[in-house]
C-alpha cells in the first residue's frame, strides 16, 4: 500500500459538521482476473476503513472486491474538540496504513 | 502480463441477447438471487420499506471500472435517531456486496461518496439501518457502455 491523499480542513467551529474525503493508493485486485496462463491472480483488496478521531471511532468502512481501484470513500464528521483524526486502511495481506491529521476546533 | 476476461463476438452475442431476455421477463423489484440473499443476510430478514435512502450516480457511465456513487439518507442524525449502517449492493457483479459504511450520531450527516465497479448494465441498491432497527432502501439502474475487468 503506498500513499494516502486527505482532503480535509485544518481547523473547524467546535460543532461544525465537515467533510472528509479519503483516497488511497491501492490495485483492488479482485480475485476474478487471470493470468494468461489461466492461473486465477489472487484477490487482494482493501477490506476495511476506519476512522478514528481523538481516539473513537467515527466512521467505518467494510470493501469488497466491487470497489473501485484506488479507493475514494467521503464522509463527514461533527467537529467536537481538537485532536488527532487518525485513517487506517488494511488490505489482505495484512499490510496496515495509518496517517492521522490535527484538527483545531475553535469555540 | 495480464489477460482481461476472454470476451468473443458469440459470448458478447449471447450476453446481450440474455440480458434483453432477462429485461423482459423481469419482475419490478425482484433481485437476483445472490444479491437477495445477500441483502437477507444483512437485515436478517427483516422488512425493508423503499424510501429516505437517495443514491445519486449517472444513469449511464462509459467505463464501469470507475464509477461516482453518493448516497444520503433522511435522518436527523442525533444520538436517538440516526443512520448505523449503509450498505450497497449490485446485481450482476461476481460477487453482490460493494461496501457497508459504518455511521455514528457523531457523523453529522448521512451522506457518503464513493466509487464503485460494474461489470455490466445493471441495478444497485442502497439499504440503510437505522438507530431504531428499521430498513429503508432505494434501487437504480446504471447503464455502463463498457464494462469493468474488460480493460487491463
Amino acid at each position: 500500500m503506498a500513499n494516502a491523499l486527505l482532503d480535509l480542513p485544518k481547523t473547524a467551529r467546535k460543532g461544525e459538521v465537515i467533510k472528509i474525503t479519503t483516497l488511497v493508493s491501492h490495485l483492488m485486485e479482485t480475485g476474478y482476473r487471470r493470468e494468461i496462463s489461466g492461473a486465477v491472480i489472487p484477490r487482494l483488496i482493501i477490506h476495511t476503513f476506519t476512522c478514528r478521531y481523538d481516539g473513537e471511532e467515527v466512521f467505518r468502512a467494510e470493501l469488497f472486491p466491487a470497489m473501485a481501484a484506488n479507493p475514494l470513500i467521503a464522509f463527514s464528521t461533527i467537529a467536537t474538540k481538537s485532536g488527532p483524526i487518525s485513517f487506517t486502511w488494511v488490505d489482505d495481506a495484512g499490510i496496515t496504513l495509518t496517517e492521522s491529521v490535527d484538527l483545531v476546533v475553535t469555540d | 502480463m495480464i489477460e482481461p476476461y476472454p470476451l468473443s463476438r458469440r459470448s458478447v452475442l449471447v450476453q446481450v441477447a440474455a440480458s434483453f431476455a432477462f429485461l423482459a421477463t423481469r419482475p419490478a423489484f425482484a433481485e437476483a438471487d445472490e444479491t437477495a440473499q445477500a441483502i437477507r443476510e444483512f437485515t436478517g430478514g427483516a422488512k425493508i420499506t423503499p424510501g429516505k435512502v437517495s443514491i445519486e450516480v449517472a444513469p449511464l457511465v462509459e467505463n464501469g471500472n470507475s464509477v461516482a456513487l453518493a448516497v444520503a439518507v433522511e435522518s436527523p442524525m442525533t444520538v436517538d435517531h440516526h443512520v448505523k449502517t449503509i450498505a450497497l449492493f449490485n446485481e450482476k457483479n461476481p460477487q453482490p456486496q460493494i461496501a457497508r459504511f459504518h455511521l455514528s450520531p457523531r457523523s453529522g450527516t448521512s451522506r457518503v461518496e464513493t466509487r464503485i465497479r460494474l461489470a455490466t448494465t445493471q441495478h444497485i441498491t442502497a439499504i440503510a439501518q437505522l438507530s431504531d432497527g428499521s430498513f429503508w432502501s432505494q434501487e437504480v439502474e446504471v447503464i455502463v457502455t463498457i464494462a469493468a475487468c474488460t480493460e487491463e
